[in-house]
């Protein structure tokens, strides 16, 4: 037999047990950095549990389970009044922005129009501006149209981005023509197409950017912090900001309230995970 | 009701009682839809984000007090710019942090989708789990991390400790701040890039690997040789949006609001939070707009190299 076979021959050995080993090592090095990464939001879920001279003990689980923080955030502030203007500025802000970004989307998609590729570029550049870099001129603006500490001043300009109509856009395009020659035979209007043609066949991206949206403003911060001053219109993330101001050092209450707006985005993330990731995915590809 | 927006039906050519001027031919009408439907979007995009971004470059020639009055100091704010140490403190800032954070978010984001596209037992679990922080809003992290990075006694320290490492600071040393609050940003957007990653990765047809196989290539040929090159689309996705919010803070400015104030010694004083600082603790806007208009530069020059470097994205081979 020549040399190098019997060399491959006699380092088989080891390779299988390599091979044999290597996918379960490679799944407990995944499984450990999974539970390493969760494992910061589960302390805080943990800390709002315990009593406040437990909050530093080296012990991830509670000593003794305790409901009192949670009764002292709802107590010691109005922190419903924050959750509900949490809910009604977000939940508006995705409706009114799914309805304007889907009827862009759609005309940009289906419609022939002079200057199309344009205006779709200019609203697509439009993508690369962020909050934080226009902030002070868009507060100076804002505060012009007489819309600080109100609800239309943290509403009305959250509604307008890019990514919206990017993503609805890339799925008009991917819908067949027959359907709207179908509806334009028919004698549809092209309102009617959008409302009863195209709307009902876009509803799983429409859900999905509904979570999407709804996540964003729920866990908005710069732009509230911005424009309110006035604690009636406080939303939730502000409010546990101002918290940890007030009382830096009672850490349980301040993991409480923390606890009480994280909730409901994980809650959302579990049921409409799917749709979420699929959004994202979307918006990486072209 | 007829309205404009109908569809042409057969009876176009009759007149119509009540209706006044001509009738718009189909493509007209097409058209006239089309902005119609676009129109508060554009409205709304043009009022509050294009208007703030022109207003931006002019703000800085101008001082604005608290209430809204105006006044042209020409090139004043820019002048000022140049001689403020803390404002060319927060550029290395903010230099540091893009140098360090674009990078670790590629490699964290395409390690962790090598990682989990591969069929495994609940792949589809720990993919959801590195996503997760990103769920939650950036205060309760900020926060939550905040707990836990406490001297002496928090988490952190207690599991350093428990390895014979102890007195570390990592919210109060100024040379370690900023690396704390990069570790915060990673863990926070890592699932985001991995999910990019992914779709990427699955793109990419099984046959090349297949041929790989049969070639003999080992896994670090065919990682550099098939995965990479054929990831450039994505990568180039990755590197712009990363690039852009790490420049314009759109992570860091509320992780830095509640958890350093910029501090300690100004070590994690961004751009972006000193703008904010300038504008909304001390009221100077015009000075505040100037450095912006100035951070808007620097982010068209990156994005321009970007584009240049990478031929927008299209990569190809030499």
């Amino acid at each position: 037999m020549p040399e190098p076979t019997a060399q491959i021959h006699a380092a088989r050995p080891s390779r299988n047990v390599f091979r044999r080993l290597g996918p379960i090592l490679l799944f407990c090095f995944t499984a450990v950095l999974a539970v390493l990464t969760v494992s910061p939001l589960l302390w805080m879920i943990c800390a709002s549990l315990k009593p406040g001279d437990e909050t530093f003990s080296p012990n991830m689980l509670p000593q003794h389970w305790t409901l009192e923080n949670f009764q002292y955030v709802f107590t010691a502030s109005p922190f419903w009044r924050y959750m509900i203007n949490s809910f009604f500025v977000a939940g508006t802000i995705t409706v009114i922005a799914l309805w304007f970004h889907s009827m862009a989307g759609f005309a940009l998609a289906r419609l022939k129009f002079p200057g199309r590729e344009l205006i779709f570029l200019i609203i697509f550049s439009t993508f690369l501006v962020s909050l934080p870099v226009i902030i002070v001129p868009l507060f100076i603006l804002v505060r012009q149209m007489g819309m600080v500490n109100s609800y239309a001043g943290l509403i009305i300009p959250a509604i307008f981005n890019a990514f919206g109509i990017f993503l609805l856009r890339q799925f008009y395009i991917a819908i067949p023509q027959e359907l709207q020659e179908a509806a334009v035979i028919d004698g549809a209007s092209y309102f009617r197409i959008y409302w009863s043609v195209m709307l009902p066949l876009s509803r799983p991206i429409l859900a999905a950017l509904a979570v999407f949206f709804f996540l964003a403003n729920w866990n908005a911060f710069i732009w509230p912090l911005t424009i309110t001053n006035d604690r009636n219109l406080w939303v939730v993330q502000i409010a546990i900001a101002s918290f940890h101001q007030q009382y830096s050092s009672s850490w349980n209450y301040i993991m409480a309230g923390s606890a009480i707006i994280a909730v409901p985005t994980l809650l959302l993330f579990f049921i409409f995970q799917r749709q979420l990731v699929e959004s994202i995915k979307t918006s990486g590809l072209k | 009701m007829r309205t404009l927006l109908d569809a042409p039906s057969k009876v176009e050519k009759r007149p119509v009682m009540g209706r006044s001027g001509p009738r718009l031919k189909r493509s007209q009408r097409e058209a006239l839809a089309a902005y119609l439907f676009i129109l508060p979007d554009a409205l709304g995009l043009a009022i509050f984000v294009a208007l703030p971004m022109l207003f931006s470059l002019s703000l800085g020639f101008f001082s604005v007090n608290g209430f809204g009055g105006f006044r042209f100091v020409g090139l004043a704010n820019y002048q000022r710019m140049l001689i403020d140490p803390l404002f060319r403190q927060s550029l290395w800032v903010t230099f540091v942090y893009v140098l360090i954070l674009v990078p670790a978010l590629y490699v964290a984001g395409l390690g962790l989708a090598l990682l989990v596209n591969r069929p495994m037992p609940f792949v589809g679990v720990f993919r959801s789990m590195f996503f997760v922080p990103n769920v939650v809003s950036l205060v309760v992290v900020a926060l939550t991390w905040q707990v836990m990075l406490v001297d002496k006694v928090g988490f952190i320290n207690r599991i350093f400790e428990f390895f014979g490492v102890s007195g570390y600071s990592w919210l109060g040393d100024p040379n370690i701040t900023l690396y704390s609050i990069l570790f915060v940003t990673v863990w926070f957007l890592m699932g985001y890039y991995m999910i990019i990653f992914l779709s990427g990765l699955q793109e990419i047809p099984r046959e090349y690997y297949d041929a790989a196989r049969i070639d003999g290539a080992g896994p670090a040929a065919t990682f550099f040789r098939i995965t990479l090159p054929l990831l450039r689309p994505t990568s180039f996705f990755v590197l712009l949006v990363s690039l852009v919010s790490a420049v314009s803070g759109s992570q860091a400015f509320d992780l830095i609001y509640i958890m350093t104030r910029g501090g300690p010694d100004n070590s994690t004083s961004l751009v972006i939070f000193y703008i904010y600082q300038q504008a909304f603790q001390f009221n100077n806007y015009g000075y505040a707009a100037a450095m912006a208009s100035f951070l808007v530069l620097i982010l068209l020059i990156v994005t321009f190299i970007l584009f240049a470097v990478t031929k927008g994205g299209r990569f190809h081979f030499t």
